[in-house]
């Protein structure tokens, strides 16, 4: 069988000694690279405590915010970032403009290579847009993908798993359910690589037959129907945001049968460990997925999440334009 | 009588099963002796084909030309230009141009155009429905009249059961074979590869292999109830061959064809998002792949070209958003011969799939065979090539083999005895 | 080429900065080391005196000047500081000074924490090369390096020069 490979998404975002130099997908990469991750953004945590929260790293770069997606929240924690590495952002609201004029991406691309920019922040619904991106925008620019389709969503696997460590002690070793709309999720596909890559023990996918796909196992998830059963000695509950148009689309019946097959109670959380934790990517849908008791609750992590997200962004950021910089690191003296 | 003369050539003809090296006589257009030197006349011209391959001419039962309508993608000249550099003496045209193949004016600017490039010959398939919306029938006779071989459903849909019965009950009519493409929309609607663990992992939205077997199980129940002359185009999973089987040892005839690139290819090939593997049908697992050689070995599908040049523009965007489609008419033979070369299939199975089995869903008489039309093709197995763009002779230059190296050349094609590449 | 003793000079240099905040009458001093071998200094220099409470560690990997050519160190580890330094005395320690690249980044860092009442250098070895305006107030040694030559503190027990 000829295997025709046009190239490895994980080749293109690292250099040829193995530093980001995209930040794409956790998948495919090495339990070193995350663990840097992890560890570099955790020196970001220190800086956001003190009284001057920006760092000069970035200073005289531009990074460019590219959401071809709505997305308030997302794109203002990456803007924070930016600006806390003392970096100058833009932001382009594509989907509101030249696309829906007609333009195609690459025209896009093209006409934004003259802002001369060392960094795009991309968010797009087509799974593989940011790697596209990365394929053909001029070389130097280092590409961040803030979710791209279905696909991937690295940096909010990537501050999951930091709440994980610093709250569960790391992730070696623990049980983990995602729950809710695994089929549409590219958080849940880039928290199952990351998780399994750390050392998890176990990664477990909860919801109805048709939210879960069907080869999830490949993956490295083992798929759940039952709450009960799944959330079963569980050290990490993730719940997913269970968007509204599931209902319209003959995937889900409503919204309450869900919530009492799935939204995660006190009842139900009683089935994990006691001293389990509860995540959710936000925003969060009160009654839906989750009940405000818990969400508000002293399991919950929820708020905890989205302060890591500015230190695991400065830090992804900040590797991946030192990537960029530095194809190769040479002996350097200090 | 002045003769062409073509020595030592290997003749290899699945219809009347030779396999031998001999020398072939064609004169007037016909092949008038094979293995004997002809009693009158003298040789015009000899060709010393040394070490090559004489085998009949390709027959291609489907491909995309983008004239009249796609002139960014290529035209009728550069397409059959192409196709006849890999290897096809006769390509059936699919309906689905700007205007689409409903009225004889279309089909008659398409024979026209063709018959002035002088390359293959093509043989135009009409609209099954007006302007292909899958809910009025086309003139089917008026089409057939103009010179339409047979009439396509273009992997468009048609509404509901009820219309295709008509459909096929119209065409049954008539004796218009119909080329049927088994795709339930309902199912692949919003998918862009074969639905599995790939897709599962690239977050693409799958096309289930449901959508083609479940389209196939309506039109084989249908075919059967109306009698009409049915041929199944690019089916591309494991278990349509078993449904075509078990059809066919229930009596029905029909026959079926899958395209180059699902024989080769698998959806393991769109790791990396590569749009140029982005094709409908989509390119399915490993099992179904092996499964649809098996079938081609065994003589039950014949191999079609799926051709479909597109300019790049359309392919360079993210994959669910490029244009479906490959460019396949440039070096087709030799592509086709990676089968052979790695022993997968003979020479024989590869050529009778290619040539004798597409023509008798034609009812065309192609072979090597004395009183045939010469149509036929010398070919170079041993000569390794490196392809590059520049020497496409299609404008669409989303063909997987650019950068690769191929073994074996097309040297000539003949059509009727005029040599044409 | 004749190293200095590490653990004599450490001796001698935890004396006279000793010395120096009485003189001075440095209130309550905290020592902020400069990772990772001003850290180990730091330390070994608080052993001896005693003279602040705990040590800081300071991490410059997103102070430096050279993240252009250089890219962003491997192994960032963050730094360590008490809660506020608003108003305090900073003995800044550092194994070896050269350019004086290394402390400006320190200094612009430690401002960015609060605003010291002041800062005196502490420097093991001044292996000279200088390229900004950068002194210590107090050095252990000083040591002339060849073309091409570099020195290399391994530590923390024991603490050791050598030569690269």
């Amino acid at each position: 069988m000829i295997n025709d490979s046009y190239s490895d998404p994980n080749k293109v975002q690292l250099t040829e000694d193995g530093r980001l130099k995209h930040f794409l997908t956790t998948e495919g990469l090495s339990r070193e690279l995350l663990t840097e991750i992890l560890d570099t953004a955790d020196s970001f945590i220190s800086t956001q405590e003190r009284a001057v929260k920006t760092v000069p790293l970035l200073r005289g770069k531009t990074v460019v915010n590219l959401f071809f997606e709505n997305s308030t929240r997302t794109r203002s924690t990456f803007e924070l970032a930016a600006k806390r590495l003392s970096a100058d952002i833009l932001n382009l609201d594509i989907a509101r403009s030249a696309t829906s004029k007609g333009e195609t991406l690459m025209d896009t691309l093209w006409n934004l290579e003259a802002m001369y920019s060392d960094m795009f922040v991309v968010r797009h619904a087509d799974s593989g847009a940011a790697h596209f991106i990365a394929e053909h925008v001029t070389p130097n620019v280092a590409i961040i993908n803030a979710g791209d389709g279905r696909h991937a969503h690295p940096t909010q696997a990537m501050l999951d798993m930091l709440t994980i460590r610093r709250h569960k002690d790391g992730i070696e070793g623990k049980i983990v359910a995602i729950v809710g709309d695994i089929l549409h999720s590219r958080v849940a596909r880039s928290q199952i690589h990351a998780l399994r890559t750390l050392g998890a023990a176990e990664v477990r996918v909860i919801g109805p037959g048709t939210l879960l796909p069907r080869d999830i196992e490949a993956l490295g998830a083992v798929p759940f129907y039952d709450m009960k059963k799944g959330l079963a000695d569980c050290d990490v509950v993730i719940m997913l945001r269970l968007q509204k148009e599931r209902m319209q689309n003959a995937l889900l019946p409503s919204e309450g049968e869900f919530f009492k097959l799935y939204g995660l109670t006190e009842e139900k959380l009683a089935y994990a460990k006691p001293d389990a934790i509860v995540m959710h990517p936000g925003p969060i849908n009160r009654g839906v997925e989750i009940e405000s008791a818990v969400a508000d609750g002293s399991h919950s992590v929820i708020l905890n999440q989205v302060s890591y997200g500015i230190a695991v962004r400065m830090a992804v950021m900040a590797m991946a334009m030192s990537g960029q910089q530095t194809p190769i690191i040479t002996e350097e003296n200090a | 009588m002045r003769y062409l003369h073509i020595a030592n050539a290997r003749v290899i003809d699945p219809a009347s099963e030779m396999d031998s090296v001999t020398d072939v006589y064609i004169a007037n257009g016909k092949i008038k002796a094979i293995g004997h030197r002809p009693d009158a006349g003298e040789i015009e011209e000899t060709i010393n084909a040394d070490g090559q391959w004489l085998i009949p001419g390709l027959i291609d039962l489907g491909g995309h030309l983008p004239e009249p309508g796609y002139s960014q993608k290529g035209s009728i000249d550069s397409e059959t230009l192409a196709a006849a550099r890999g290897g096809f003496t006769h390509i059936c045209s699919l309906p689905d141009t700007k205007p689409v193949a409903d009225t004889s004016a279309v089909i008659k600017l398409i024979l026209e155009k063709a018959a002035r490039a002088g390359h293959t010959r093509v043989l135009p398939l009409g609209a099954m429905t007006q302007g292909l919306e899958g809910e009025q029938l086309a003139s089917m006779y008026t089409l057939a009249e103009a010179g339409a071989v047979a009439m396509s459903n273009a992997r468009q849909p048609i509404r509901d059961s009820y219309v295709l019965r008509r459909l096929m009950e119209y065409a049954a009519t008539y004796d218009i074979p119909l080329f049927l493409c088994a795709n339930d929309l309902s199912l692949s609607d919003g998918g862009c590869m074969h639905e599995g663990t790939v897709a599962t992992r690239m977050g693409l939205a799958g096309i289930p292999e449901t959508a083609e077997t479940i389209a196939l199980a309506q039109l084989l129940l249908l075919i059967e109830q109306t009698g009409v002359r049915a041929h199944i185009s690019q089916i591309s999973t494991r278990r349509a061959i078993s449904m075509l089987r078990q059809a066919r040892e229930g009596g029905l005839r029909v026959t079926a064809d899958t395209p180059l690139a699902n024989l080769i290819y698998t959806d393991a090939s769109v790791t990396g998002y590569n749009s140029l593997y982005n094709v409908q049908p989509p390119l399915r697992s490993e099992r179904d792949r092996e499964a649809l050689v098996a079938a081609v070995a065994a003589g039950e599908l014949a191999i079609s070209s799926n051709h479909r040049p597109h300019e790049i523009a359309a392919k360079k965007a993210p994959f669910s958003d490029a244009e479906s489609g490959m460019s396949q008419y440039d070096f087709f033979l030799p592509h086709a011969m990676a089968l052979v070369n790695r022993g997968e299939l003979t020479e024989n199975q590869l050529i009778r799939a290619l040539t004798l089995i597409p023509a008798k869903v034609l009812d065309l008489n192609q072979g090597i065979t004395e009183g045939n039309d010469f149509n036929a093709v010398l070919y170079q197995p041993a000569q390794e090539e490196t392809v590059a763009a520049n020497l496409l002779a299609s404008r669409g230059h989303n063909h997987p083999l650019i950068g690769k190296t191929v073994i074996g050349k097309v040297n000539a094609v003949f059509i009727e005895g005029v040599q044409v590449c | 080429m004749n190293l200095p003793d590490i653990e004599q000079t450490c001796q001698e240099l935890a004396q006279r900065l000793d010395d120096l905040i009485r003189t001075e009458q440095i209130d309550n001093p905290i020592l902020v080391g400069i990772r990772t071998g001003g850290v180990w200094v730091a330390e070994r220099l608080n052993e001896e005196i005693n003279c602040s409470e705990e040590v800081g560690t300071l991490d410059i990997s997103f102070y430096r000047d050279d993240f252009t050519r250089h890219g962003l160190h491997p192994k960032v580890q963050g730094s360590e500081l008490p809660e506020s330094i608003e108003d305090r005395h900073i003995i800044l320690v550092d194994d070896v000074i050269m350019s004086g690249r290394t402390i400006r980044a320190a200094m612009n860092e430690l401002f960015d924490y609060g605003r010291p009442a002041s800062i005196r250098l502490v420097c093991l070895l001044d292996i000279g090369r200088r390229e900004l305006p950068v002194q210590p107030d107090l050095c252990g040694a000083t040591l002339a390096l060849n073309d091409g030559q570099l020195v290399k503190l391994t530590g923390p027990k024991p603490l050791e020069l050598t030569l690269a």
